[in-house]
């Protein structure tokens, strides 16, 4: 029965990216979560909306971009929007929380005008808002790959430091690093994160899979690396248990995917509480 | 005494109209104990900040080891334990022992990784503090006086020549407060590191420290503490404004 579902290209294709982002989103989670970010996620996510209706938009009215990749210029205005949402935090000091709702609404807005001059869109849309297991290429494999090799080195590599920025963002800047500098190529990353996993579990569902994982990790973690591991880990059953079940069940896998997620949040609460009592 | 560690010299520094520091001159010499005492909003803590390079200098100069601030670049000779540690965010999920790892983060530099040699410093930084057995337990479950003993291994495990405490004890209830003195006065003279402790519970501090610099925007005191000690209560009460309660410990 397993052995069916690989052998088509667009399930293998699912089944790999789903593994990536599955690894991928929780590990960038749990940086975005410890701190306080977690709707930065959401915002990002529906400017990357607004690029893919762009791109889509483009496709419609000129030729030239037919064979032009939406999962492209959604990234850009991703990268584009974190960047904003940095200058609005600058801006709004003592409202930082301000930055999410302006980006957020702005991101909607204009894909709302991108999708009313287009005359809207046919299926393509709904697959991007809410994850489709067979719209995933193999060019979309590809570069969902590309971005896991560049976001994992990233993160071995400036692992103390995003750790020390995330701990006590004060000391860090005391201590001399680069703070301004890993903390824009931490945004940049989420930014890239959010745009990999749209395929998947769309755009709508994309901050569910950054943050549920790590919200039930964080009720038994000890540790910064064990809150990684078991986020992670709790990721890949979300999406792999989602993917499986959406094909079977003949599902919507972002829905489903999340719905695993949900409901492993809602055992790790309980089971935090057995342990509570217990002790 | 040896030479200066900190020298400021003719230091204002304004936010926006509001003038908090005025005309400050202070210098710490190498292996001093220095309380740096004032009632809130007196500019403590906008002083260390310039100290740290976290505020920009308006006017006035800063020398840090001899070295002019702008030209500095040493900044792991200073350790820094700051009021926020009692207020971090308390779930944080991180162990002990990643914690007082982070300190390390500068001197092991970008892109490298801790060796043993550094997992070593952890553990001694943990032990000079008291509290090696609790490594493995997240920072979150520790009491207020535990948590400020792992900010110190924090700051000290990058081997200071000077450590900066503002404010320490807010928030740690006063029998552990009595041992975390005595933590400090260890570090100072069986460790030889310079302190400077920033806080407003004048009386308890005098008798541990070396030199007392009062602080309310301008510096109204600045010497040995035995010469602090020889003021009366009508020069203290000059130095801090009247209607402020002094209780000093000096019988």
């Amino acid at each position: 029965m397993i052995s069916g579902i690989f052998q088509f290209e667009f399930l293998q294709n699912a089944f790999l990216t789903g593994i990536i982002i599955g690894a991928l989103a929780p590990l960038l989670g749990v940086f975005v979560v410890v701190r306080r970010m977690s709707l930065i996620a959401d915002a990002l996510s529906h400017v990357t909306l607004a690029g893919i209706a762009f791109s889509l938009l483009l496709e419609k009215r000129f030729l030239v971009f037919a064979g032009l990749n939406p999962l492209y210029m959604g990234m850009a205005f991703s990268v584009i929007g974190s960047l904003f949402i940095e200058r609005l935090r600058d801006v709004y000091k003592h409202y930082q929380e301000l930055a999410i709702p302006i980006i957020l609404s702005g991101g909607i807005g204009l894909s709302v005008v991108f999708i009313s001059i287009a005359d809207g869109f046919n299926a393509d849309l709904y697959g991007y808002l809410f994850g489709s297991v067979s719209a995933v290429s193999r060019t979309d494999l590809w570069m969902i790959a590309v971005i896991f090799v560049i976001v994992i080195l990233t993160i071995i590599f400036l692992f103390k430091e995003l750790f020390l920025l995330s701990f006590d963002e004060e000391h860090a800047k005391a201590s001399g690093i680069p703070s301004k500098w890993i903390h824009f190529i931490f945004i940049i990353m989420v930014a890239l994160v959010i745009s990999a996993s749209m395929r998947i579990v769309g755009i709508l569902l994309v901050s569910a899979l950054m943050t549920l994982p790590v919200a039930a990790s964080l009720r038994f973690a000890n540790g910064f690396k064990q809150t990684i591991c078991y986020s992670v880990l709790f990721g890949e059953i979300s999406v792999v248990g989602g993917l499986f079940l959406a094909y079977y069940l003949d599902l919507a896998p972002g829905g489903t995917i999340v719905m695993i997620a949900v409901g492993l949040l809602i055992a790790s609460i309980l089971v935090g509480k057995l342990k509570v009592r217990i002790a | 005494m040896t030479r200066p560690i900190i020298e400021v010299e003719d230091l204002s520094y304004k936010y926006a109209r509001d003038s908090v520091l005025e005309q400050v001159s202070l210098k710490v010499p190498e292996g001093a104990f220095l309380a740096l005492v004032g009632p809130n909003g007196s500019g403590k803590s906008t002083l260390l900040k310039l100290i740290l390079g976290l505020l920009r200098i308006q006017t006035g100069t800063i020398k840090l080891f001899g070295e002019d601030i702008r030209q500095f670049t040493n900044w792991d000779k200073i350790g820094f334990v700051s009021q926020k540690a009692n207020s971090f965010n308390s779930g944080f999920p991180a162990s002990v022992l990643e914690v007082v790892q982070s300190g390390l983060t500068k001197k092991i530099g970008l892109f490298k990784f801790p060796g043993k040699e550094h997992r070593k410093k952890v553990l001694e930084a943990l032990e000079s503090v008291g509290m090696l057995d609790f490594k493995d337990r997240n920072v979150g479950e520790l009491s207020g006086g535990q948590q400020q003993r792992i900010f110190i291994a924090r700051a000290l495990v990058s081997e200071p020549e000077l450590l900066i405490l503002d404010e320490p004890t807010v928030g740690v209830d006063s029998k552990n407060v009595h041992q975390f003195y005595e933590l400090l006065e260890v570090l100072n003279k069986n460790m030889g590191i310079t302190l400077i402790l920033v806080t407003h519970d004048v009386g308890t501090v005098t008798n541990i420290v070396t030199h007392v610099a009062c602080l309310n925007k301008r510096l109204h005191f600045h010497g040995d503490a035995n010469k602090y000690h020889s003021l009366d209560e009508k020069e203290l009460s000059s130095i801090y404004g009247h209607g402020v309660q002094l209780l000093s410990h000096n019988h």
